[in-house]
């Protein structure tokens, strides 16, 4: 005689059918968020990547004053040297009016009138190769205290946030992934533990053992994929929000908020998206398939 | 066709845990029934009968000895080949074990779907061994809605129908009248005739006077007569 399960609290029927779905639903709904969150901070930090990198500022002090040669202002040299030096593009001098907005924030409307000595600002493109250290150094010569920034420092430092956050989407990816895989061998034993005097009398009628994982892994697939695709969509309405959120950091201006949020998904989401009820396809029928096997290597 | 071989059993004492022991319900049993052959299998409540029958139709494992059936090494099987062999190995259980969703109709079908007979053989073989079992208005009750000796009859039914080479009948008159008992051993007989082993466990020694055969007797877990 089979052992007999006896289930008193009728713990089997706390995993009825409608709750794996909706499970399944909560967790690809996470998996929709980490992916989303995943492949819109790569598209933006790319973006950002190109723009900060190239950025070169360079501050003359003292712009009026003679260069070291004395033949020219500090600010002429420095703009000369400029047009010659390899790597640097399209130097161009922030006007006073320019410089004025920059420093409102700090100093008011009229820097000017503060008497402060301010110093030239160039901005220029950089596209040479490495931090670009030795700028600085060329430029020293002619005017000494001329400072001088590219942004590839602030690259890296966005390169290294971005790997951090794929990793954290990836470590949600694998969770929900195990937690879903746990939910459908959950369940499945559920339905084993209520359907344990059938399934006995099926093996003795000859059943094979893939014959019965393949009914009970259909059904843990249908119901997989259902509480998938659910969740999926119902992320969408907040992907979009949070696209559109973050539209004025990335996606191009003067469109409306819903247009904002489809410009603002990465591309790549629209394929990622699909994917997940194949995944919950593939776990849940895997998860049912072995623990169906399982369960019936105790049948002799 | 079944050959036992110093055969013992212990049922693992579940409630334990596994690996715990009982005591030894089948203890050093040895006998051979050829291909064809027909044997009763007799003796007291408890003595072990059941136990025996579910060597045979692979639903237990020996704790010791070897045991054969139709020509394969029991303990050597695999679970795949286990399985076809079931389903070469008709069954009546003492408890009937109908699927009590399942009509009488397609608890008689289940082994043939489960063979993946056509459906149109399905249907030709199970109305005709209802008939047979005088069932043949009952094709659409649930187990729950038949008496005990109808249940007892679509177990037979169901066990008889993919005409098995072996057949395992274990106290499958317990709740018919005579006419029905002798109605079911005709279709057992007729079935012996045509090549299927037969082995059937009873109490009912009139039906075992009315239809001679060599008798397995046995007691607390011995056979006492064998032949
Ligand atoms: N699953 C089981 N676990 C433990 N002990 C069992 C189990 N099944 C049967 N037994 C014990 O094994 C012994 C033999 O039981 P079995 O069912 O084989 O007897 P039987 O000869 O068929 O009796 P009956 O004529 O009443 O049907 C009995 O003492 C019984 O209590
Ligand atoms: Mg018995």
């Amino acid at each position: 005689m089979a052992k007999r399960h006896t289930d008193p609290l009728g713990l089997h029927s706390v995993l009825e059918d409608w709750m794996l779905p909706v499970l399944v639903a909560a967790m690809s709904f996470l998996a929709a968020l980490a992916v989303a969150g995943a492949l819109a901070s790569t598209v933006l930090a790319a973006q950002w990547q190109n723009d900060t990198a190239a950025a070169l500022t360079i501050q003359v002090p003292q712009p009026g004053a003679p260069d070291a040669t004395g033949n020219a202002t500090r600010l002429a040299a420095v703009q000369a040297a400029l047009q010659t030096m390899p790597g640097v593009s399209s130097p161009r001098l922030l006007s006073a009016d320019a410089l004025n907005r920059l420093l409102a924030p700090w100093l008011g409307t009229d820097a000017a009138a503060l008497g402060l000595p301010l110093p030239a600002v160039i901005t220029a493109t950089w596209n040479g190769p490495g931090p670009g250290d030795a700028i600085a150094a060329a430029l020293n010569k002619p005017a000494p205290g001329t400072l001088a920034q590219t942004g590839v420092q602030w690259a890296a430092r966005v390169t290294a946030l971005t790997g951090s956050l794929q990793t954290c989407a990836a470590a949600v990816l694998v969770i929900v992934a195990l937690v879903g895989g746990a939910l459908v061998a959950l369940a499945t034993r559920a339905g084993l533990a209520q359907r344990r005097e059938t399934i006995e009398i099926i093996h003795g009628l000859g059943a094979q053992d893939g014959d019965i994982a393949s009914r009970f892994a259909s059904r843990a697939t249908a119901l997989a994929v259902t509480g998938a695709a659910a969740g999926a969509l119902l992320a969408l309405p907040v992907l979009l929000w949070l696209a559109a959120l973050a539209a004025p950091f990335s996606g191009p201006p003067q469109l409306s908020g819903l247009q904002h949020g489809l410009a603002g998904l990465p591309p790549a989401l629209w394929t990622a998206l699909p994917c997940l009820p194949l995944a919950a396809a593939v776990i849940g029928w895997s998860s049912a398939q072995l623990t169906v096997r399982g369960w019936l290597r105790k049948l002799v | 066709m079944i050959r036992f071989d110093d055969v013992w059993l212990k049922y693992r004492h579940q409630d334990r845990g596994p690996g715990a022991l009982a005591r030894d319900v089948l203890r050093g049993v040895d006998f051979k029934i050829p291909e064809g052959g027909f044997r009763w299998l007799t003796g007291p409540s408890g003595a072990g009968k059941t136990t025996l029958l579910k060597l045979i139709y692979l639903a237990e494992h020996p704790t010791q000895g070897r045991i054969d059936i139709m020509g394969t090494h029991a303990a050597r099987i695999s679970r795949r080949d286990a399985a076809l062999l079931r389903r070469r190995i008709g069954v009546v259980y003492q408890d009937f074990r109908l699927l009590a969703h399942l009509s009488a109709y397609d608890n008689v079908a289940l082994p043939m779907r489960l063979a993946r007979r056509a459906e149109h053989q399905v249907h030709a073989d199970v109305t005709e061994i209802l008939r047979w079992v005088g069932l043949a208005n009952r094709l659409g009750a649930l187990p729950d809605e038949l008496s005990g000796g109808e249940q007892q009859r679509v177990a037979i039914a169901r066990a008889v129908v993919g005409r098995p080479k072996l057949l395992v009948a274990d106290e499958p008159t317990g709740n018919l009248d005579d006419e029905q008992a002798g109605r079911l051993m005709t279709l057992i007989t007729a079935l012996n005739r045509l090549g299927t082993t037969v082995i059937v466990a009873t109490h009912n020694h009139a039906l075992v006077s009315a239809y001679p055969a060599p008798l397995l007797e046995m007691a607390e877990g011995r056979l006492t007569a064998h032949g």
